[in-house]
């Protein structure tokens, strides 16, 4: 298999890793496994349902956030 | 509970909503919104912090959701796409909860809601299936206009968010109470328990605040002393308070039976 690498942007921060990627991947790599994060690729959510069946392509822009405290 | 805050369908015991923003840290945090009473609290959405230490806990282990309504709200949007984008990420992060705070704000100066584009977003999220609370203007027309949207709750601003100057227009907030048929809750600008006195007394149907109590040297007492202060004023709502008169012509103590006149002892 070839193993390409993809750019993508996580919150702002561009970061390059190895192809093929999906967000469930995505988010093991930053550390995210197990916490609570709601996941937005390019503008839509992606379900947590579909963490492992969305693969991220090459120029995507992800945003991953949390609940903090607030007004 | 016979004198409840009902909000989309739901009943809450307590008439006080808070802010879990600016306090020093979880504990801080827990205490204040326990001692305040609050059923519902507001939130906050923001990217997470890539990197953080694991096992460092989170606000939904602190104040669990199941105990809590959540209010996620949208503060730092300044335009209606990312004010929705913002809400679709907490309702898929709070699996599927409906109940959200809309704010969409004008410049960062003065947090001002941007009116025009706070009611395209409750528009579209209405549309989405979003219950909306939504902060603005104490404009009656706009609050109408937003209710005419399908906002399940209108939340005038009070004075400006974090100012702590309190009720400034009780003439426009009347406007709004007597024109809008959804709860009306002051949202920004309680200073102390006094202020949340005023508007419950009003006819306010809830006080959101955040940093009234964060703010306060102990903000634990301060958000006693605001659960006391809005069930104060509801229920001197709830009484009907006397009307203002210039000059009192009924004296409080009986007027008759009085001891007779001192004789004068004039020489």
């Amino acid at each position: 298999m070839i193993v390409s690498m993809i750019r993508v942007t996580v919150n702002g921060d561009a970061q390059r890793f190895d192809g093929p990627l999906d967000v469930a991947g995505l988010l093991a790599r930053l550390d995210c496994k197990g916490k609570k994060v709601a996941v937005e690729r390019n503008g839509e959510i992606v379900p947590r349902s579909a963490h492992g069946s969305t693969l991220l392509a090459d120029g995507d822009r992800l945003e991953l956030v949390v609940a903090v405290g607030g007004g | 509970m016979t004198d409840c805050l009902v909000v989309a369908g739901r009943s809450f015991g307590s008439r006080l909503l808070v802010g879990t923003g600016k306090y020093r840290d979880f504990a801080q945090t827990r205490a204040a919104v326990e001692a305040s009473g609050a059923q519902i609290i507001t939130v906050a959405i923001r990217r997470t912090n890539i990197g953080q230490k694991p096992g460092e806990p989170s606000l939904l282990e602190v104040l669990p959701p199941s105990t809590y309504t959540y209010l996620p709200n949208t503060a730092g949007c300044y335009n209606a796409a990312d004010a929705v984008r913002t809400l679709r990420l907490a309702r898929e992060l709070l699996d599927g909860h409906d109940l959200v705070k809309l704010e969409v704000l004008g410049d960062p100066h003065t947090l001002y809601p941007n009116m025009p584009e706070t009611l395209k977003a409750a528009q579209q999220l209405v549309k989405e299936g979003f219950k909306v609370m939504v902060y603005c203007s104490d404009d009656p027309i706009q609050a109408q206009m937003l209710e005419a949207a399908g906002c399940v709750a209108v939340m005038p601003l009070a004075s400006l968010i974090g100012s702590g100057m309190g009720i400034l227009n009780p003439w426009n907030l009347q406007l709004v109470i007597d024109k809008v048929k959804v709860p009306v809750l002051v949202d920004a600008g309680v200073g102390t328990a006094s202020d949340a006195a005023i508007a419950m007394e009003l006819g306010c149907d809830g006080v959101l605040m955040n940093t009234a109590i964060a703010a306060a040297r102990d903000p634990v007492l301060m958000a006693k002393a605001m659960k006391k202060a809005v069930e104060a004023g509801r229920e001197a709502f709830l009484a009907g308070r006397m009307p203002k008169k210039l000059y009192s012509a009924a004296p409080s103590s009986p007027t008759e039976g009085t001891i007779s006149p001192s004789q004068s002892k004039a020489a």
